[in-house]
């Protein structure tokens, strides 16, 4: 291969859609982000945290995190949001009056959708918010695309009065590559102006407002015809055109590189009459978008003739080796099957942790009998997998307590006699929980709430929360007492536990205790995520060969250190056939957290001998 | 009809494209994106794309390197991958259906079997790389596990890797190596000599010049 000369490294960085937005974002002039962390936006805010000028937190929840933005805004800053898709659905309270209200420093949402649902609890198309919201969306479709997008937001948010969404997929945000930035913007922030009529959206000023709304959406589908950002790429193909946007452009160019492509990077107002007029230059028209039919059902309203969700998938992400297919039948073109061979291999889910303080937490509930348990979003819903399968709803951010307070009102005589508990982690109980436990609470629901505090937020890499005591840049600030928070919200002291997840027997008294009082209780479990500097290791253990019965029992508790040598069977002396693993411990991972031996009857797991040898060399 | 159905490059040219897979927590990213920086700096268009979210937590974790004068699309095609680091055996059999014929497989056969094995629920495969030696792939394998734990640390495995499938990149070694040394550049002296070491070490492992077994 001719390898092209290299060139001036300043010019280029190699950057993932997430670090682009929060260059453009510095870059830009921006002074307020806010988050919640959320698969795959995280890394926005990580990013934008490292520009010491800019003011940044973890917010509590999407809603929060919008009205802290929007508080920024109208204070005349410059100021950007993330989140991911579901996150949306928390903040468009909030994001349903803005939209009235318009911006006075830009104000951009950048929403990340979950395309394919990597680690989702559904899959979500945000550009509805757009149309819902009456907002423009911009959607890039790469990471230099992020950046120049998220720029171009800033001002048309200022331009046009009003919040912008960026909208991003998987495939923007954490796709790196080659990204050449403009120069930064020195944005003069404005200060604060007393509007009341346009500030304080009572019934007489928001009914006020909603003709400038409609006649802004005017001059946004003005601009978004004319806007560069909405293109015509001609191609030398002439049976088939294409109208598409973010991640599914380099798609369709990647599958067919010589058809002509209207790319749209404005994509909401969309600009339907320039697409009419590329659309009576090809033969066949096929909108390529996704998740939902949203642009192919307002073209078809519009009269235009297309091919869209009838011939692609609804579901998931429309990659080169979906596309051709789908569009080669449509073309009456001898197609091949591209179906993967499957080979047929053991699945390797996600799981939890070594060492994770939740272990001891599923491995008590898998042993109590007679049981509901409602879940919630987080690392806990892992113990929904094997070998737990503690888990028996998952809904939404928050919903554990309010699920479980429903199912104890509305359960059956059948169900009278079972156990009802609610698994939450401490960053999701303050996201959404807290309401819930207070609804449990003020409407004595007979709940056993399980807090896990493990102080961060686990699940998208150990983030800090109010639970942590630290801020975004891992500075002290307040660590909220769990203790004193549930009994504020109604609960009473004494139906309040703390306990070290590891100590299985301490664990299992309080749980026997609590699920049998009717009443509400809370058991807080008071560990640290094994993924955090607050976590510290213990030396590792080791399973005695010889003292090993293969009773097995150390398996169920999950941790993925400890692994079986063989499996053997045995006749017992009733004549039952009993199956013995005998397991050993990848020493190179155990932390030594003691959970293991908790379960082992004759004290077959011990200390490993070679300390030594673990040393603590930093590598990548 | 100018649509090209199996090209892994549409018009824009040579794209090689390189499969890295592994699980969760093994530095799959990290050595992706230490290719993805030597290819930078050659003057390529490179595209680097992983799944992630809960596969951080042991699941299936896969990212692709695309670079080549122009790249599009940043997901490799199945059935166009030309080189695969694959950082554990079964996982290296997971994605065989990926790879082009004639494709470069290179592998670390310490196996790690998750807790649904352990747990008697599915069977790891008994000889996992057979079954890839079988299929017209250029399979190298070694114990880079092994290798990594005696050199002091078993995340080493990343740069030991990366040191092995140095000889089979189509631009020379030097590169790739020092884009991984400009990872250490701010963690000091020790931690850049261990990786080089590390490096060295899976180079030897798998030169192509003195190489003479497959699998
Ligand atoms: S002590 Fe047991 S449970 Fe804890 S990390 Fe080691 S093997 Fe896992
Ligand atoms: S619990 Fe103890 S005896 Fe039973 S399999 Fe595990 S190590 Fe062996």
């Amino acid at each position: 291969m001719n390898a092209p000369q290299p060139i001036e490294k300043t010019a280029r960085k190699f950057m993932s859609g997430n670090e682009a937005v929060a260059q453009a974002a510095r870059d830009a002039g921006c002074s307020v982000a806010s988050a919640y962390p959320g698969t795959p936006s995280t890394e926005i805010l990580e990013f934008i945290a490292a520009y010491p000028d800019i003011y940044t937190e973890w917010s509590i929840n999407e809603k929060v995190s919008l009205e802290v933005a929007i508080g920024a805004s109208l204070a005349g800053s410059r100021a950007l949001c993330a989140m991911k898709h579901v996150g949306v659905n928390v903040a468009s309270d909030a994001l349903m009056t803005q939209t009235l209200i318009g911006a006075v420093g830009g104000l951009v949402l950048v929403v990340a959708d979950d395309v394919g649902l990597s680690s989702s609890q559904n899959e979500q198309d945000s550009r509805y918010w757009g149309r819902f919201a009456h907002i423009p969306v911009l959607e890039p479709s790469d990471a230099q695309e992020a950046y120049e997008m998220t720029r171009l937001a800033f001002s048309l948010s200022e331009q046009f009065d009003v919040p912008v969404m960026v909208r991003l997929t998987t495939r923007i945000c954490h796709v790196k590559g080659v990204v050449v930035n403009s120069p930064v913007e020195a944005y003069e922030r404005k200060n604060f102006t007393k509007d009341p009529a346009r500030y304080v959206m009572v019934p007489g000023n928001a009914r006020k407002r909603i003709p400038l709304m409609m006649a802004r959406d005017q001059k946004l589908s003005q601009a978004s015809e004319a806007h560069p950002l909405n293109r015509i790429e001609s191609g030398s193909e002439d049976c088939v055109g294409f109208v598409t946007s973010g991640a599914a452009y380099f798609h369709v160019k990647e599958a067919y590189p010589d058809a002509p492509v209207f790319k749209l990077g404005f994509s909401h107002p969309a600009p339907i009459e320039k697409i009419r007029e590329f659309a009576a230059t090809v033969a066949k028209l096929v909108v390529v978008e996704e998740v939902e039919p949203l642009l192919e059902t307002e073209l078809r309203a519009a009269g235009i003739t297309l091919y869209g969700k009838d011939v692609l998938p609804r579901i998931g992400e429309l990659a080169p080796q979906v596309l051709t297919p789908c569009i080669d039948k449509l073309l009456g073109k001898p197609c091949q099957d591209t179906l993967i061979e499957t080979t047929g291999l053991f699945p390797r889910p996600p799981t939890l942790c070594v060492a994770c303080p939740h272990l001891g937490i599923y491995y008590c509930l898998s042993h109590i009998k007679n049981t509901i348990i409602a879940g919630d979003i987080g690392c806990y819903t892992l113990g929904a997998g094997h070998p737990w399968n503690a888990l028996d709803t998952t809904i939404s951010m928050g919903a554990s307590l309010s699920v479980a307070q429903g199912i104890d009102k509305g359960r059956s005589e059948a169900d009278q006699n079972k156990n009802v508990l609610a698994v939450i982690g401490d960053s999701t109980f303050m996201h959404m929980g807290m309401q819930g436990l207070l609804d449990i609470t003020y409407n004595q629901g007979n709940v056993t709430v399980l807090l896990l505090d493990n102080r961060a937020v686990g699940m998208t890499g150990g983030q800090n929360a109010p639970s942590s005591g630290l801020n975004i840049h891992g500075e002290p600030t307040m660590q909220v007492d769990f203790r004193k928070l549930c009994e504020a919200l109604g609960v009473k002291p004494e139906r309040i536990h703390e306990v070290n997840p590891y100590e299985l027997p301490t664990l299992f008294k309080a749980l026997r205790e609590e699920v049998k009082i009717k009443e509400p209780s809370v058991i807080i479990t008071n560990q640290p995520c094994v993924l955090t500097e607050r976590y510290s290791k213990l030396p590792p253990l080791k399973v005695d060969e010889d003292r090993c019965t293969g009773c097995s029992n150390c398996l169920d508790v999950g941790c993925p250190a400890i692994l079986v040598q063989r499996r053997e069977t045995v006749i017992k002396p009733n004549g039952r056939e009993k199956q013995l693993a005998f397991v050993n411990i990848d020493t190179a991972v155990c932390t030594g957290c003691n959970l293991c031996t908790n379960t082992c009857a004759p004290d077959a797991i011990i200390p490993a001998f070679n300390i030594d040898k673990i040393n603590a060399v930093e590598v990548i | 009809m100018t649509a090209k159905k199996n090209s892994a490059a549409g018009n824009t040219g040579v794209v090689t494209n390189i499969l890295v897979v592994g699980i969760g927590g093994q530095g799959i990213m990290t050595a992706a994106d230490v290719l993805s920086q030597a290819a930078l700096a050659l003057g390529y268009d490179v595209k680097k794309t992983e799944v992630a979210g809960m596969a951080q937590r042991g699941g299936v974790v896969t990212s692709h390197v695309r670079f080549g004068e122009k790249v599009f699309s940043p997901a490799i095609r199945p059935g166009d991958t030309d080189m695969m680091i694959a950082f554990e055996p079964a996982e290296a059999l997971r994605w065989q259906s990926h790879l082009k014929p004639g494709a470069v497989a290179m592998v670390n056969d310490y196996p790690l079997k998750p807790p649904v094995v352990s747990i008697g629920l599915y069977d790891y495969p008994e000889a996992p790389l057979v079954q890839l030696a079988q299929s017209s792939v250029k399979l190298h394998h070694f114990n880079a596990g092994e290798a990594a734990i005696e050199l002091g640390d078993r995340r080493l495995v990343n740069s030991i890797m990366l040191g092995a499938i140095a000889d089979h990149l189509p631009f020379p070694p030097d590169i790739l190596e020092q884009a991984l040394l400009n990872r250490f550049q701010r963690k000091g002296e020790a931690l850049t000599v261990l990786n080089r070491q590390a490096f060295t070490l899976g180079r030897r492992a798998f030169n192509k010049n003195n190489y003479s077994e497959t699998a």
